[in-house]
């Protein structure tokens, strides 16, 4: 039984507390975004209603509020994800622009014609493009580890695919489109023994499992706030710290310099060295709330809590006659993606709307996900800790409803 | 609003046409072909047209897509079967005034009014008009062409 007292937990989510097309609200949507608890909106309205000012620059007390605020936040971030320096946490919009810094500024600089990025077939647009944008500028290539039909990587040939020419594997840690688990830490310790570096995508672990990036041993770890009950617009870049330090910046701008002249300019120290301008800093001190929030329930009940949902909520789906589970790894978390036969997934998702159930229809920012399984998209719930077994249920009824409406 | 109005738009019109779309087939010498996308969602489908002078002497579709898009298309291949170039506007422009919720005579549409119920779910229009904005696409151009709808 779940140790959280869901009850409570809801009243903290006031989203959740409403009537669409006059059913309660049934929230199975948080692979795509996550709901956000009183404690993170009201961490930032009161930044702004008290502490408003720029950060790293004025003397006066708003201005070192902000800045304590802010820096706060980097910290529970750091430990949120058991990270050794504080140095070592960028804040970005999320996981997508950390993405993008990574590509462009350890990658590129020390990539050729030729040479290799490795990703997984399972990948989000979001871990896709930004390589294959870097291999359009150098005339790199783009290797691919393959998946197999239950939606696990295949890792058959995987010390093959980690070559001499490979400057860096980037391997998502949870599958959005399929909740798939990744053996990220056996992935690396391989690519490690090729002196190859790891980035990890953890933008849809990080909500749902305790994250050790020190255990992990990956050499860049990405996520964003939005996914784990904080703002949009946030997220954090882990890297090394040596790695970092060799880094070129990725924009220029104020905060990210010591010095400027028309001569020359001296580049900030870690970790501001990678954040040019003014910061999201509500959006940082909204991220520290959300972890706060999580850290006092308890990651690992959250865990718990996400798993049990899952369980059922695949027993009960996968029971229904005419329904297919899309992704059935022996390791998931919080996505439960399906078709329903005979009916294409935006219909799916138009019926369970007027239910008042909010699931994802489509093809995830996945297209490789669902070119792979021959569909065009598939209906999606996905699970966060303050959704409840009788949510379950509508969403099984909400099967059926589409079932009876297209016999 | 609840299953009531989801009977509005899944009328058994669109129910049988998507079951069994009519004119869902190749057309080989067709003189026009438009191919339509809506990448949020994964439809994709193909219009042929077959002008003789000014009229549609046959039009036919290829694809895949939810309920709604299917038996848009089917529905619109109906239509427009031997209408004239003329027509064929003014019924694309009533299709999609009356996807907007613009007043237009119900008459002008005959059989097409069962496509009405989309203009309650906004989210849906693009998938009811994809295959008409592919249609006027091949009506524009002598050549094969893309449209997104998004």
């Amino acid at each position: 039984m779940s140790k959280l007292d869901l009850h409570t937990i809801r009243t903290d989510f006031p989203i959740l507390d409403q009537q669409v097309n006059g059913y309660p609200l049934v929230y199975l949507d948080n692979a795509a975004t996550s709901q956000k608890p009183i404690q993170v909106i009201d961490a930032v309205a009161n930044y702004y209603r008290k502490d408003n000012a720029n950060v790293h620059r004025g003397v006066h007390r708003l201005s070192q509020r902000a800045t304590d605020a802010y820096e706060g936040a980097r910290e529970k971030v750091r430990g949120f994800v058991n990270v050794r320096s504080d140095k070592e946490i960028i804040f970005v919009r999320g996981a997508t622009e950390a993405i993008n810094l990574v590509a462009q500024s350890f990658v590129r600089p020390q990539i050729q014609a030729g040479d290799e990025i490795l990703i997984s077939h399972m990948e989000h647009h979001a871990n896709i493009v930004p390589w294959q944008m870097l291999c359009e500028q150098t005339g790199a290539q783009l290797k691919v580890i393959p998946m197999t039909k239950v939606g696990e990587l295949d890792l058959s040939n995987f010390d093959d695919l980690l070559t001499t020419k490979t400057k860096i594997m980037a391997i998502g840690h949870v599958s959005n489109a399929l909740g798939t688990i990744n053996p990220v830490k056996e992935m690396i310790v391989k690519a490690h023994a090729k002196n190859i570096p790891v980035l990890v995508d953890g933008a849809q672990a990080v909500p749902h499992m305790v994250v050790d990036v020190q255990d992990l041993d990956c050499d860049f770890y990405v996520f964003s706030g939005h996914k784990m009950f904080a703002p949009t617009g946030i997220g954090a870049l882990f890297g090394k710290q040596e790695l970092l330090e060799e880094m070129p910046p990725w924009q220029g701008g104020g905060d990210m310099i010591l010095s400027v002249s028309f001569e020359h300019t001296q580049y900030n120290e870690l970790p501001y060295k990678f954040e040019a301008g003014t910061p999201n800093i509500s959006g940082a001190i909204g991220m520290g709330a959300a972890i706060d929030y999580m850290q006092n329930l308890g990651i690992a009940n959250l865990a718990q809590h996400e798993h049990d949902l899952l369980i059922t909520a695949t027993e009960k789906v996968s029971a229904i006659e005419g329904v297919r589970i899309i992704g059935t790894a022996k390791e998931k978390a919080s996505v439960l993606s399906f078709m329903i036969e005979g009916v294409h997934p935006h219909d799916v998702g138009t019926i369970f709307d007027q239910q008042g159930v909010a699931i994802r229809t489509g093809h995830h920012c996945a297209q490789p996900v669902m070119q792979f399984y021959g569909i065009p998209a598939t209906a999606r719930a996905s699970f966060a800790f303050y959704n409840t077994m009788d949510e379950i249920d509508d969403l099984v009824a909400g099967i059926k409803k589409v079932q009876e409406l297209f016999a | 609003m609840s299953s009531a109005d989801l009977r509005d738009l899944y009328q058994q019109v669109i129910m049988d046409h998507n079951k069994k779309p009519r004119n869902f087939r190749e057309m080989g010498n067709a003189n026009h072909l438009a191919h339509g996308n809506n990448p949020l969602c994964g439809d994709a489908l193909v219009v042929f047209v077959k002008l003789d002078g000014d009229v549609i002497e046959d039009v036919s579709f290829q694809g895949s897509g939810c309920a709604i898009s299917v038996a848009s298309a089917s529905l619109m291949t109906e239509a427009l079967k031997g209408k004239t170039l003329t027509e064929a506007e003014t019924l694309y422009e009533s299709v999609h005034k009356q996807m907007t919720g613009e007043d237009i005579e119900q008459s002008a549409l005959g059989k097409l009014e069962v496509l009405s119920g989309v203009k309650e779910f906004p989210a849906r229009v693009k998938c009811a008009t994809l295959s008409w904005h592919t249609m006027h696409a091949a009506l524009d151009s002598d050549h094969d062409i893309s449209v997104t709808t998004e």
